[in-house]
């Protein structure tokens, strides 16, 4: 394929020292990921958002217990329209609770809480969902087909109806919030892991592998974990959106987070009830909810677009 | 000569994609003619395919079409969806490469006929049952009446590409587009179809484009050939001129690339070593009645019950050190999963390998990772078989890495690096991924794997198969190479007889599981006892459309049976046959006609 | 088929046996009872009422008398709503929840598959865009957001359009009027539209892309016979796939939508029925709606089969 000589061990040595750098399929995927404006827009914001949640509230000036008993349920200085029956002043520029708080801080707080359930309920579910799936698509025969088995079962559960049961049982145990619904997430993912094990298994360079004399736990770790991490990563950042929802979801009903520590689903739930007399108390934290949801689902939508190279 | 009925002028496709415009046809010109038979061929990326989808308006959403395609002096290129579909679907009509994909899997067989009837001619209902049935019949479909009511998935390969060629000529088109039309066919099945579209063009004088890539497909079907290379045609002209005096250097190289069953020492290309100047008769490996039966479930009210399907029902062979057998047969005949059992990457049922005078049979986990050391494989996907997200340089170092851990970094780097040079790779590809190269390339590397511990055997599985002829020759040539300079057995396995033949000492041709034919490869090849080795050989067309018009087509009746059918074995000896799909059946034996050559028992012809 | 059909619903006699145990013991173990909130109750009264519900027998046997009944249909006496028997409840509740949610889903396929095909048929144009952000609103914005804001807009401001006012109710049921279902009823689809339209561009792109579409094409169809017959059905399978996913959030959507627009449906009950401990009403509601999942799950798979020939029921 090339001319031998002189010229070939000159190229050869400095190709040596110099090693042209192959471009992975992870390289190639940052770099679609970095093209997709809607995706690279996602990422920036939730930084901002993470980060302004998380510090915020220590340099702000009122704390999210903080009653002001003076201007309760007071609208925004900036509020338009004469409706409103007063208008906060300083720094409260999402206007006031019903119990005089500054609902500011309380949105932060409640991103804060929404977003750190996201992430450990998700991670609950990786932990179980990940071990569970490989090993079932890896192992196969009547071990995949009980543990699918099971997993159907568990499927067919109105697992809401459960966490309710749970939350309202167990006297709202901020912990078992994060195990419950973690217990319902992990289901999708290791039918997701476990999908993604059978169809790689069943590839070639598997087979390649174990000619190679590669054993069984070489080639999981080697092979199989490495090319399932995809599919995962993609599934993961759609997750956290879900459990954020379905957190809320119980706090709105009354049967998540209490008082006076808040979430998103909580202070929408409040907004709900003042909706008439205190617009905004619905507007924010609902408008805050959104868009991070949103910033997920397009992160998603754009991981897994990058990872999965099909022309769409 | 009268107005040719397509003519084509000044013809470009285009392509957007996200780095830029790709050019896939560049300014074609040609014409064809009533009732002839144009030839195009060309390797992938040619362009072949994209010039027929882009004049009949069939590009995908980012290609178009400019310059000027005419049918019988008419327009056709920017003409509205409903005038252009005037013409598409009953005066010029296609067939694709894949009949499974390309049918509709929810509609019937008669429906989808029918509809393409009833919209360009409004016949009634009746009428264009009676016609749909008429041509099945043309296409030698049996129980055509029957297969009306039945779904693409429940045909045999032929049989789906025989509806597709049934369903282009029902509206009596006068220009039939063949895309690859037995590409994906069986040798034999490829024989039957090519036989139908011989008679078609006889019998109801329609003119045919024949796309493909085979150049031996071409000869034996064409009267005019274009060799297509990048988007342009290098060469054109009466097929007797194209192959018999080729001005291009291309049509040389495609022409020289050609395995041919006939020729199997060929000038220019490297050689086989003839066993007698190994000199080795060492047997390395004896296999004897190896059997693999996978349970495959047949439905059943509350218990499900299963079937054993007899992937390989009692193959006996023996390899001497150095030597290359071929194993040839069609499509599901379990040429792969006999490798496979052998090389114990799959479990058998029963019977006994022997590896230099030791049974594998009782080898457990590690014992059976260090017999690694000994055979390897090379795989027929040269993409699937690397892992996407490891660098060439990683995969060829895992089997020297796993069955060496002694050996430090530094030496296993040389070894790479020596071995991609052996191949032909540039080491300083080595940390580079398999999607940035060629499926040739792809294969080099899959090689290297393979030979990186210098082992005793190697299985090559379907291991040129998928590349183009060009590539597919210069593979061949490394195999042989390598095997010359390392002495290697090898076990060859291909559906190709023309590749085996140039390849193998000795040549097992199998079928639904069974050896029907073991011979060193010049008597299999000029001396063929068993009416289904007689069959498949016939069935390889050669690129010399003089050869090809003189064969005699003698074709196989039928498709290949259900292997679930007990009785599917017994094709051959129907006289001992027990007509029951169930029943357990005679087993054909092996006979020695002559020294080495074993014939299974059939009915004489 | 038919065989199919019985086995499946063999095989979810187990499953609703574990729903229904998991429930009962879930809600026995639970610290607190059903009748905690009366501490005005005499102990002998208590005892009395406990003993007359069985309360005072151990779990197990209360759980062995519960099936015990529930196999002569009997899903016994609401704990809280002491005049009415939980059969009676549902009875009057079911019939509110199944033509909410059943609404629901008919709007969401119709919408969904409609918008999902035009949104493929014009892939990378305006109205993709354009369909695909809307169904990207409906997914990330949670129901308990969309109900109280469409109630807001709706119910208390109005919309003014050429001069006309557009008033709707903002909850009640009004035993199904039209005006009082719209709210609930677009609530409680937008999601699963927004869903399903996602599902069927996707698929339909891709088999618009494939080869039988193509050989469609050649062989001159006109193009609506193309979409319809050839692709449309093979494009919807996933949506047949999702149906049982979608029941399922159907009804946790309806326990928020009937709690935010008061409308008297089992949903209602299940969510009072648990935070008041009222044991048989809260298992009456879990089995209805487990039994509602799996027959409609079955259907599904049902369906999917004979929109699919290559698919044997197995």
């Amino acid at each position: 394929m090339s001319a031998p000589g002189v010229t070939q061990r000159n190229t050869e040595t400095i190709e040596r020292a110099l090693d042209i750098e192959g471009r992975s399929l992870w390289t190639d995927a940052r770099r679609r990921l970095v093209k997709n404006r809607a995706a690279l827009t996602s990422i920036v914001l939730l930084s901002i958002i993470a980060l302004v949640a998380v510090f915020a509230p220590f340099v702000w000036p009122y704390g999210y217990a903080d009653i002001d008993y003076a201007n309760i349920a007071c609208a925004p200085s900036w509020w338009p329209g004469s409706d409103a029956p007063c208008y906060a002043g300083g720094y409260h520029i999402f206007g006031m609770d019903q119990n005089g708080r500054d609902l500011f801080v309380r949105v932060l707080y409640g991103a804060r809480i929404s977003l750190s359930v996201g992430v450990v309920a998700t991670l609950v579910s990786l932990l179980i969902g990940v071990t569970y799936g490989a090993v079932a698509g890896f192992v196969g025969g009547r071990l995949d087909e009980l543990m699918m088995r099971f997993v159907d079962v568990l499927y067919s559960l109105p697992f809401i109806f459960f966490v309710i049961i749970l939350m309202v049982v167990f006297n709202q145990n901020f912990f078992l919030l994060f195990v419950a619904i973690g217990a319902v997430e992990w289901l999708t993912m290791a039918r997701i892991v476990r999908g993604q094990t059978l169809s790689i298994k069943q590839k070639e360079f598997i087979e390649a592998a174990r000619a190679a004399g590669v054993g069984p736990f070489a080639n999981i770790r080697r092979h199989i974990i490495p090319n399932v991490l995809g599919p995962v990563v993609v599934y993961v950042t759609l997750t956290i959106p879900t459990v954020i929802l379905s957190e809320s979801f119980l706090s709105f009903l009354g049967l998540g987070i209490q008082e006076p520590l808040t979430s998103l689903g909580v202070l929408i739930a409040e907004g709900k009830d003042h909706m008439e007399t205190a617009p905004w108390m619905l507007i924010f934290p609902a408008a805050f909810m959104a868009l991070t949801l949103f910033c997920f689902n397009f992160i998603g939508d754009g991981l897994r677009d990058a990872l999965d190279p099909k022309d769409r | 000569m009268a107005q040719p009925i397509l003519q084509i002028r000044d013809f470009n496709v285009l392509f957007d994609t996200h780095d830029s415009e790709v050019h896939a046809v560049k300014n074609l010109s040609f014409d064809i003619n009533e009732s002839e038979c144009v030839g195009i061929v060309g390797e992938s990326g040619s362009g072949k395919s994209q010039l027929f989808l882009g004049a009949l308006g069939l590009l995908t959403s980012n290609g178009r079409a400019t310059g000027s395609v005419e049918y019988r002096g008419r327009e056709l290129l920017n003409l509205s969806q409903n005038a252009l579909n005037k013409v598409r679907g009953s005066k010029i009509t296609m067939i694709f490469q894949d009949p499974l994909t390309s049918l509709t899997p929810h509609m019937t067989i008669g429906a989808q006929m029918m509809e393409a009837l009833r919209t360009h001619q409004h016949v009634p209902y009746a009428e264009a049952q009676k016609r749909c049935l008429e041509i099945l019949d043309l296409v030698r479909m049996s129980e055509a009446r029957n297969r009306m009511g039945q779904y693409p998935h429940e045909l045999s390969g032929g049989m789906r590409q025989r509806v597709m060629i049934a369903m282009a000529t029902v509206c009596g088109p006068d220009l039939l587009i063949a895309d690859e039309p037995t590409t994906a066919l069986d040798v034999t099945v490829q024989a039957q179809i090519l036989e139908i579209m011989r008679d078609l063009k006889k019998e109801l004088k329609t003119a045919i484009v024949l796309i493909s890539h085979d150049m031996g497909v071409i000869a034996g079907m064409a009267d005019k050939v274009q060799v297509m290379r990048l988007g342009e045609v290098v060469e054109s002209g009466s097929t007797e001129q194209v192959f018999y005096s080729p001005k291009h250097d291309y049509t040389k190289a495609l022409l020289d690339a050609m395995p041919r069953i006939d020729r199997p020492i060929r000038a220019g290309h490297a050689i086989l070593q003839p066993l007698s100047t190994i000199g080795a008769e060492k047997r390395l490996l004896d296999v004897e009645d190896l059997k693999v039966y996978f349970p495959i479930k047949t439905g059943g009210f509350l218990i499900s019950k299963t079937k054993p399907l007899r992937a390989v029902d009692g193959v006996s062979f023996s390899l001497r050190q150095g030597e290359t057998l071929g194993i040839v047969g069609e499509s599901g005949c379990g040429k792969s999963t006999l490798a496979r059992a052998v090389m114990k990457l799959i479990e058998k049922t029963d019977g006994a390998v022997v590896w230099a005078g030791r049974d594998l049979s009782d080898l457990h986990g590690p014992e059976v990772r260090a017999l690694r050391n000994e055979f390897q494989i090379v795989f027929q996907d040269p993409l699937a078989s690397l892992d996407p997200r490891m660098t060439i340089g990683e995969s060829i170092a895992e089997p020297l890495v796993t069955l060496h851990p002694e050996l430090s970094r530094a030496q296993v780097q040389d070894e790479v690096r020596a071995m991609m040079k052996r191949v032909g790779l540039e080491p300083g590809w080595i940390n580079r991924y398999p999607h940035e190269f060629s499926g040739g390339q792809n294969q080099r590397v899959g090689i290297a794997r393979a030979m990186i511990i210098k082992p005793k055997l190697i299985v090559c599985d379907e291991a040129v198969s998928a590349l183009d002829v060009s590539i597919q020759s210069q593979i061949v040539d490394l195999i042989l190479n390598l095997q010359s300079e390392f002495g290697m057995s090898m076990i060859f396995i291909s559906h190709d007889l023309s590749i085996v033949r140039q390849v193998a000492h000795r040549v097992m041709v199998l079928y639904l599981g069974r050896i029907v034919e073991l011979a060193d490869r010049n008597s299999i090849y000029e001396d063929p006892r068993h009416p289904y080795t007689r069959a498949l050989i016939a069935a390889v067309p050669v690129p010399d459309p003089k050869a090809e018009r003189a064969k005699s087509h003698v074709t196989l009746a039928s498709d290949l049976p259900s292997p679930l059918d007990s009785r599917a074995q017994l094709s051959f000896l129907k006289s001992k046959m027990i007509n029951d799909p169930d029943a357990e059946q005679y087993r054909p034996k092996l006979i020695e006609v002559a020294t080495g050559h074993y014939v299974a028992e059939h009915d004489p012809a | 088929m038919w065989p199919y059909a019985i086995r499946r619903v063999l095989g979810a006699i187990p499953t609703l046996l574990i729903i229904i145990a998991l429930t009962f013991f879930m809600m026995h173990i639970a610290p607190g009872g059903p009748f905690d909130a009366q501490r005005h109750l005499p102990p002998e009264i208590e005892h009395n009422v406990r003993a007359a519900y069985n309360l005072d027998k151990p779990v197990w046997e209360q759980f062995w008398i519960y099936l015990e009944r529930l196999a002569h249909g009997d899903l016994g006496p609401s704990y809280k709503n002491h005049d009415f028997t939980v059969t009676q409840l549902i009875a009057v509740g079911l019939p509110v929840s199944a033509r909410l949610g059943l609404s629901a889903i008919i709007l969401a396929i119709v919408l969904g598959i409609t918008l999902g095909t035009v949104a493929a048929l014009n892939q990378n144009r305006a109205t993709d865009y354009g369909v695909m952000g809307l169904a990207m609103i409906g997914i990330t914005i949670p129901t308990f957001v969309t109900a109280p804001v469409l109630a807001l807009i709706f119910g208390i401001y109005g919309l003014h359009f050429f001069g006309y006012d557009f008033f709707l109710p903002a909850g009640g049921w009004n035993s199904g009027a039209l005006a009082n279902m719209i709210l609930p009823v677009t609530v409680l689809a937008l999601p699963q539209i927004a869903i399903i339209s996602r599902l069927v561009r996707g698929s339909m792109v891709e088999v618009l892309r494939s080869n039988y579409v193509r050989t469609a094409r050649a062989k001159g169809l006109p193009n609506h016979i193309v979409i319809f017959r050839h692709a449309l059905r093979a494009a919807l399978l996933p949506v047949v796939s999702y149906l049982g996913p979608a029941i399922a959030g159907l009804l946790t959507g309806s326990l928020i939508v009937e709690t935010i627009f008061g409308i008297p449906g089992i949903g209602r009950y299940f969510v009072e029925g648990a935070i008041n401990r009222d044991y048989t009403l809260v298992m009456g509601v879990v089995i209805c709606y487990a039994a509602f999942v799996i027959v409609l799950n079955l259907l599904a798979d049902i369906l999917y089969a004979l929109l699919d020939p290559r698919v044997r029921f197995a």
